[in-house]
This record gives C-alpha cells, sequence and structure tokens, in this order.
C-alpha cells in the first residue's frame, strides 16, 4: 500500500517533475467548465471547493476522494439501475464490493487518511440513496467528523428524501451535496423512474415522476437556502432526455445549483438494468459534447467526472478501493496527520506555479491564433496526474482531450482505453481501437512513445509529439499550437 | 397473516427494515428475516405491505404461506 505515497522527501516545489510518484488520474485545463481558478468564483466558494476534486476543476489534480458504501437502501427504482449486480471490476455509479456498517467505514477512512494524503472529500454514494438510509449517513458522517474534522464531508442522492434532511447537514457541516435529476418534466420522468416510494405507498407512472420532481426542487431551493454547494447529476440517456437537458440545465442553475455535470448513460446487457435489457445505447463522446452545447456557452458544467463507484478511493480515474477492503484494515487505528499536512503546504506552492503556467500558456496561444492564424486542434494528452505529460504512450489508460484555439487552451473530456503496450509488445486490436477512439484528434502529446506506434499513429493521420516531458499541459499545448501556426497551419508539423 | 422474504433474492439493502411498521424485520447472519410473530401484512398501517411496496426486487417479500405459526393458509 505504501508503494504509492507520495514520498515528501521527494516534492519540491515547481518541479517539472512534481511529486516522484504523481497522484494518478486527473487531468489539466485552464478552462474546463468546473471552476479552475480563484477568479471563477467568489472567494468564500473558492474556499469551500478548493480542495474538492469534484467541485473543482483544479483540484482534481491533488486531492482525492473516498467513497463508503454505509447506505444501501434506496427508495425508488431507475431504469439504469440494477441492485442485484455487483462487480469489483466494474466502474459505475451504484456498484460496490462489500458494504460497511457506520464503525467499520470510519476505520477505513482513517486508515486511507493515514496511507493516501491526497484525501480531501469523505461521499456518502449509496449504494443506494444517503438521504434516505440516514440513519446510518448520519452515524457515519458523525463518527467521521469527530476524528477528522478537517476532511469534506459530500453527500449524493436522488432528492426525494433530502428536503427534512437539509437542517441537519447544515449542523453536521455538510457542505457539499450532489443530486441527480434527469428531468423537469414528469413525462419525460415517466420513463426513466418506473416506481418510487413515498410516504408508505410505491407510486408509478407520472404521479410518481411528478412528485420526485417537486420534491427535487425543494432540495435545490432549501439548500441554496442553507447556503450548502450543489452539484446537480444528469444521466444523458439517448431518446428520452437528450433534448430536455437545456430545461434541466436552466431550472437547476435558476434553484441556485452550482455546477451540472451531464453523464452518459451507462448500459450494457449484462448489468440487467431496464435500460440494458432493452438495448437503450449510451451517447456517443459527440452526443455528450452535444448536450453540454445545448445549455449555453457560459455554463458551469463539470467534464472531468469518471462516474466513480459507491465504493471508491484515491484520485478521480484511479480506484484504490481494493487495498482497503474490509480484511485488510486494523482493528484499531488513529489518525497521523504528518503526512497530509506537508501534502497540503506542498500543494499549496506547486498549484500556484501551475495556474502560473496556464495563465502564460493561454496567452500565447492567443497569440498564435491571432498573428498566425492558426486553425484550432484538438490535442490528446498522456497524463498520470498533476497537470503535466508525464505518461508514456503505452501506458496510458485514459488519454485527456484538449482543444486549442486563439481563446487558449480547454479541456474536454477524459477518454478511457485499453493500454497499447502489453508486457513490452504492442497490441494491434489496442492500436485499431485507440485510431477510433481519437479519429476526431490530430495529435497526442506524451512522455514517450516507440516508433512503431508513432508510424501508425502518423498513418492515421495523428501527429504523436514527445518532446515536452514533464512540463505542464497547457504550456506543452500552447508550444506545439504556436509552431502549427508558424508552419502554416499543418498540424503536428 | 405473515410475510416472508425470500433470502436467494433478497439484496441485503435494508429498506424493508425501516418502513416495517412493527418491527418486524431484522438482520440475523447476514439476511433479513420477517418475524411472522410480529408481521400483520401492516394492516391497519397502511393499505400494502410495506417491505413488498420498497424491495427493489420484484417477488421477494411474499406471503408466508403455512410458513409461520401465524401464517395464513
Amino acid at each position: 500500500m505504501s508503494a504509492d505515497v507520495i514520498r515528501l522527501a521527494d516534492l519540491k516545489i515547481g518541479s517539472p517533475r512534481g511529486p516522484r510518484r504523481p497522484a494518478k488520474g486527473g487531468c489539466s485545463a485552464a478552462a474546463c467548465g468546473a471552476p479552475a481558478k480563484p477568479e471563477d468564483v467568489p472567494a468564500a466558494t473558492w474556499a469551500k471547493i478548493q480542495d474538492h476534486p469534484c467541485f473543482a476543476e483544479e483540484a482534481h489534480h491533488y486531492f482525492a476522494r473516498m467513497h463508503v458504501a454505509v447506505a444501501p437502501a434506496c427508495n425508488m427504482q431507475c431504469n439504469y439501475c440494477n441492485r442485484r449486480y455487483d462487480c469489483a471490476n466494474e466502474s459505475r455509479p451504484g456498484v460496490v464490493s462489500e458494504r460497511l456498517t457506520p464503525d467499520e467505514a470510519a476505520r477505513k477512512v482513517i486508515a486511507v487518511a493515514n496511507e493516501v494524503p491526497q484525501l480531501a472529500v469523505l461521499g456518502i454514494a449509496g449504494p443506494g440513496d444517503g438521504a434516505y438510509d440516514w440513519a446510518r449517513t448520519k452515524a457515519t458522517f458523525e463518527r467521521v467528523h469527530a476524528e477528522l474534522p478537517d476532511l469534506k464531508l459530500c453527500l449524493s442522492t436522488n432528492g426525494l428524501a433530502l428536503p427534512e434532511r437539509v437542517d441537519e447537514l447544515k449542523e453536521m457541516n455538510v457542505a457539499h451535496v450532489t443530486v441527480t435529476i434527469n428531468m423537469v418534466d414528469p413525462a419525460v420522468g415517466a420513463a426513466i423512474y418506473p416506481w418510487i416510494f413515498y410516504q408508505g405507498r410505491r407510486r408509478t407512472g407520472l404521479e410518481a415522476a411528478r412528485i420526485l420532481h417537486e420534491r427535487q426542487m425543494e432540495s435545490l431551493e432549501r439548500l441554496a437556502a442553507a447556503d450548502i454547494l450543489v452539484k446537480v447529476n444528469s444521466v444523458l440517456i439517448p431518446g428520452i432526455n437528450e433534448a430536455h437537458m437545456a430545461d434541466v440545465h436552466a431550472a437547476v442553475t435558476a434553484r441556485g445549483a452550482f455546477l451540472h455535470n451531464i453523464m452518459p448513460l451507462i448500459s450494457a446487457p449484462e448489468h440487467g438494468t431496464a435500460f440494458g435489457l432493452e438495448g437503450r445505447r449510451g451517447p456517443t463522446a459527440a452526443e455528450l459534447q452535444e448536450a453540454q452545447a445545448s445549455c449555453g456557452g457560459g455554463a458551469r458544467l463539470m467534464r472531468h467526472c469518471r462516474q466513480c463507484r459507491a465504493d471508491a478511493v484515491g484520485m478521480l480515474g484511479e480506484d484504490r478501493g481494493q487495498e482497503f477492503t474490509l480484511d485488510q484494515l486494523p482493528d484499531e487505528v488513529s489518525f497521523d496527520p504528518t503526512e497530509r499536512d506537508a501534502y497540503r503546504a506542498w500543494v499549496e506552492v506547486e498549484r500556484a506555479d501551475r495556474r502560473e503556467a496556464a495563465a502564460a500558456a493561454d496567452a500565447e496561444a492567443g497569440t498564435a491564433g491571432a498573428t498566425a492564424a492558426a486553425p484550432p486542434l484538438r490535442v490528446a494528452v498522456c497524463t498520470k496526474g498533476g497537470g503535466r505529460i508525464n505518461a508514456h504512450f503505452g501506458k496510458t489508460e485514459e488519454f485527456q482531450i484538449y482543444d486549442v484555439d486563439a481563446d487558449g487552451v480547454r479541456f474536454v473530456a477524459p477518454r478511457r482505453i485499453d493500454t497499447y503496450c502489453v508486457g513490452g509488445r504492442g497490441d494491434e486490436k489496442v492500436m485499431a481501437a485507440i485510431k477510433d477512439a481519437l479519429a476526431d484528434v490530430q495529435m497526442i502529446l506524451c512522455e514517450r512513445i516507440g516508433k512503431r506506434p508513432r508510424r501508425e499513429l502518423a498513418v492515421a493521420g495523428i501527429a504523436a509529439v514527445d518532446a515536452f516531458p514533464l512540463a505542464y499541459i497547457e504550456t506543452a499545448i500552447a508550444a506545439v499550437y504556436a509552431r502549427t501556426g508558424r508552419a502554416d497551419g499543418t498540424a503536428g508539423a | 397473516m405473515a410475510y416472508k422474504i425470500l433470502t436467494s433474492q433478497c439484496t441485503v439493502c435494508g429498506a424493508c427494515e425501516f418502513e416495517c411498521p412493527n418491527a418486524a424485520i431484522s438482520l440475523k447472519r447476514g439476511t433479513y428475516v420477517i418475524d411472522p410473530n410480529l408481521c400483520n401484512e401492516c394492516q391497519g398501517f397502511f393499505d400494502a405491505p410495506q417491505c413488498d411496496e420498497v424491495c427493489p426486487v420484484p417477488g421477494t417479500c411474499v406471503p408466508a404461506k403455512g410458513g409461520g405459526k401465524a401464517a395464513r393458509g
């Protein structure tokens, strides 16, 4: 377990290497929809979100979250959820390998805090509904808060049972809540929710969707009144709510939601969900971007979501849950803040350095776009975190997609793939899948790449560039963009 | 008149436990069971048995035909 822990002796401010063992996962962005820097939001808000990897895009380069699966009971059925299917290798919401009592959860949180100095947030995201399964949720928050008072507490819920819990959440200092809202029109909702359980009765059809909608809106209003920051998650379901996303966005922002996260439906027949069994597919990357665009250019959207499990541990994009299963936890564990405090001190300086680099990169892209009329460029970046180009092409499981034009460098989305390099040899099937996944990309930026994959990518029209090892992502993208401008618009020249 | 839980289908989510107005449901050795002496199928409280109303797996909370001392049939 300790192998992955950041060695404090290796932390050097502003060093291109960053932590010797950089935090895995994460991407980088000067202008992701989620707030990236303090200037984007009021100071009081920034203080709340700066260490929360889901609420502040920048924070997810440096801070980790964990979910504890203490709340298995749910008060409704969604057509994208099947409560009988659990798999340790699955990464999607609602899936867990083991459930914990509040006491076990508190022990696990302390054990993780000792091993993962990046830990900043404890979330309860089911696997059922934490606001409905309230006794267990509340007991867990109270126990953890008593041991680790600076850990941020976070709840993810469908909102049906939430309105009556807002006052208690406020008292317990829960500063972040995520509500999953897929519709604001009961006619749309009736196709997503077969039933809800409300006030002693199972309700179906339009009645169910109408009650859920009213309770969700009431939740948003009460949370806003209590000054609790709200993120809204919406599952994008092709054929059901894709044309409805702009309405959802308008309704939730009007009620004070801080951030909107439109997530693709995950739907496979083997999961046994109603949508999976009826063959409803998830949206394509283009459909997801279209739905995001329909919410308007200035919308505050989360684009770095990894749709993590209800027992995920670690940085976004990685899951170290298997290192902290119940059988591996010590019976007694006490919190040691030394590494955690040192890590936070390092992040403080490192993130200021990176912010400066990102601003300089935007300025450079602006100059290149204006003076050389360089065409926009879409780039896939290989990174292990820290906002740097520090991963080999062959070892990359997730490309970070960026767009650059005269307005600057913008994060688009993560894209997961299988690694190309297995046991020292390239896999041809994987190469074909990578070319497919990156069909709209003109350039790959990586720390290193072999001759053969470089040739194969070139044939597919993708230039692989490894001239910027360990550089900040924005800096490197701005530099290649400036170069394409000088080379008369030929990408990767 | 009592209900029972089909263990093989139960996801052990516990929703039935907090909805039961008779406190007839408890976790025993990793599975939820209904005490037939306490269960009255929610008569006098609700129109329908709450365990069956809230259970996420259809046909898991069912009448215990001849199952317990107080069972019907």
